[in-house]
């Protein structure tokens, strides 16, 4: 069992390290079209943890 | 080649001395067929993700909806259409020239934020959705009392079989065949005898029954939502990878993707025709309550509907595992392709079978919260589906990756109308789910 999360905490190092450096030029479309998305997912994930908290609530 | 040159001699020499109409007609004969053959040899993942498209969430969908517009929302459909397939034949040309499947793309191009926030939602919305295609085919198959688990065990041992033995044409070839089982729908109609003018009227002149309304946005959005999934771009893009496509087989892939458009449109509109015609009106919530209203009205149309059913939820199972293990094959580095025996592929089949048994062990719990699974998906899809589509179009504007074939300044309109229409609708309507007053 330890191998087993040794092995796979070890590959999703070797993952992050591979991918570290995106190969995408940042052009300002799409460093703004990356904005608007991280924008986006806040707002989406604020109106889920507000209906989970209203759920609890209820 | 040396064959295609010489027929081409022919049909002009006898376009230029007005003789041999038979050679000329033998040319064209020739070329028809050879393209058909290539075609055959190449179309299977348009198909396959656009039928499997109408899932056993999708036919709920558009029972629902005819049951409850008659056939007042099929010119909608009839644009989600287009829709689905232009999206969906970007995948190709990425797949085709790329050669990498949607999930390193998006890690390789965006980095590690961007790649795991996509790998995570998508393992979580394909399981979930998994959940879902099970609670469809158990339900289509308690109308021949045919218990929960005898289902989950067949499928599972179907699901297992179908990638085991070793070759992604045969894996392909049995899809498609599960795929022409979906056309069952079509005889469904003919059954109930619909108003061939009244589904004229529905298909041609776009309205909306009773008004826009907050009930009939929510249909709307509801039938995007099933139309234009996340699952499915991965899905597309690996099998177009898998398959081996290249650069010169876009073309095929663009057909095969469109016939698939045409399919899933087709098959939609004789659902909503059916329930349209026999059950409007009638307080339908799910399809395989449609089916058991249908058998009352004629011995073969509930059957054929719980088959149709049945069907739908198993394509779209098949497809969604399939999604979930490439991805996790292409970021981990595994072997991933269905042309690889398990020794060879350890992870990407055990990945497998561990989505396809936990999710069908989930319905089978006495009181799992399913109603509550089956919206929580649709909620859940919309934090991908904006990521997934904005990453593709700024992958297809990669001139560096894509070449000659990123996205034309007109593509690239369409596109972005399409993303922002459908970012929009499909946040509408998770809003609408989880807030049911929102827009009332």
């Amino acid at each position: 069992m330890r191998e087993f999360f040794k092995y796979h905490f070890n590959k999703i190092r070797e993952i992050n390290r591979k991918y570290a450096k995106p190969r995408a030029t940042m052009t300002k479309g799409t460093g703004l079209a990356l904005l608007i998305l991280r924008v986006y997912l806040i707002i989406l994930m604020g109106i889920l943890f507000f209906k989970f908290i209203t759920i609890l609530k209820g | 080649m040396q064959e295609e040159i010489k027929a081409k001699v022919l049909a002009g020499g006898a376009r230029r001395y007005g003789i041999g109409v038979i050679p000329r007609l033998y040319y064209y004969y020739r070329r028809v067929a050879k393209w058909l053959a290539i075609f055959l040899a190449i179309s299977g993942p348009g198909i396959i993700v656009m039928v499997a498209d109408n899932d056993a969430g999708g036919i709920t969908t558009y029972a629902v909806t005819g049951a409850r517009y008659g056939y007042g929302l099929i010119w909608f459909l009839i644009l989600l259409g287009p829709v689905a397939y232009y999206i969906q034949e970007m995948t190709v040309r990425l797949g085709a020239v790329t050669k990498r499947g949607h999930a390193e793309a998006i890690f390789e191009s965006f980095g590690i934020f961007w790649g795991w926030f996509s790998l995570c939602d998508l393992v979580l919305i394909d399981w979930l959705t998994l959940v879902t295609e099970f609670i469809g085919m158990t339900a289509a198959l308690s109308i021949f009392h045919i218990p929960p688990f005898v289902t989950v065990i067949i499928v599972s041992v179907v699901m297992s079989i179908m990638v085991l033995q070793g070759r992604y044409w045969t894996w392909e070839k049995i899809a498609l065949l599960f795929c022409g089982v979906n056309l069952i729908y079509i005889p469904c109609a003919f059954i109930v005898h619909p108003s061939v003018s009244g589904v004229m009227q529905g298909a041609l002149i776009p309205g909306f029954p009773g008004g826009l309304n907050s009930d009939i946005f929510f249909f709307l959005m509801a039938n995007i939502g099933t139309t234009i999934a996340p699952w499915m771009i991965f899905f597309q893009q690996s099998a177009v990878v898998d398959k081996g496509m290249d650069e010169k087989d876009i073309p095929f892939g663009k057909v095969d993707t469109f016939v698939g458009a045409m399919f899933t449109v087709l098959l939609a509109a004789f659902v909503i025709i059916v329930t349209g015609t026999v059950l409007k009106g009638v307080p339908i919530e799910s399809a395989d309550q449609a089916s058991r209203a249908l058998i009352g009205v004629h011995k073969y149309l509930g059957t054929f509907l719980a088959i149709g059913l049945f069907d739908a939820g198993f394509l779209g199972a098949i497809c969604i595992s399939l999604a979930t293990s490439w991805a996790f094959g292409e970021i981990f580095g595994w072997a991933h392709s269905l042309n690889n025996k398990i020794k060879e592929a350890p992870w990407f089949y055990g990945s497998y079978f561990i989505a396809v048994i936990t999710a069908g062990m989930v319905v089978l719990i006495p009181g799992a919260p399913l109603v509550m699974i089956t919206l929580f998906v649709q909620v859940i899809a919309v934090t991908l589906l904006p990521a997934v589509l904005v990453f593709l179009t700024l992958l297809l504007n990669d001139a560096e990756l894509m070449g000659e074939y990123k996205n034309t300044l007109f593509q690239n309109t369409i596109s972005v109308m399409i993303v922002v229409t459908i970012i929009t609708l499909s946040t509408l309507y998770a809003v609408s789910l989880l807030f049911p007053n929102a827009f009332k």
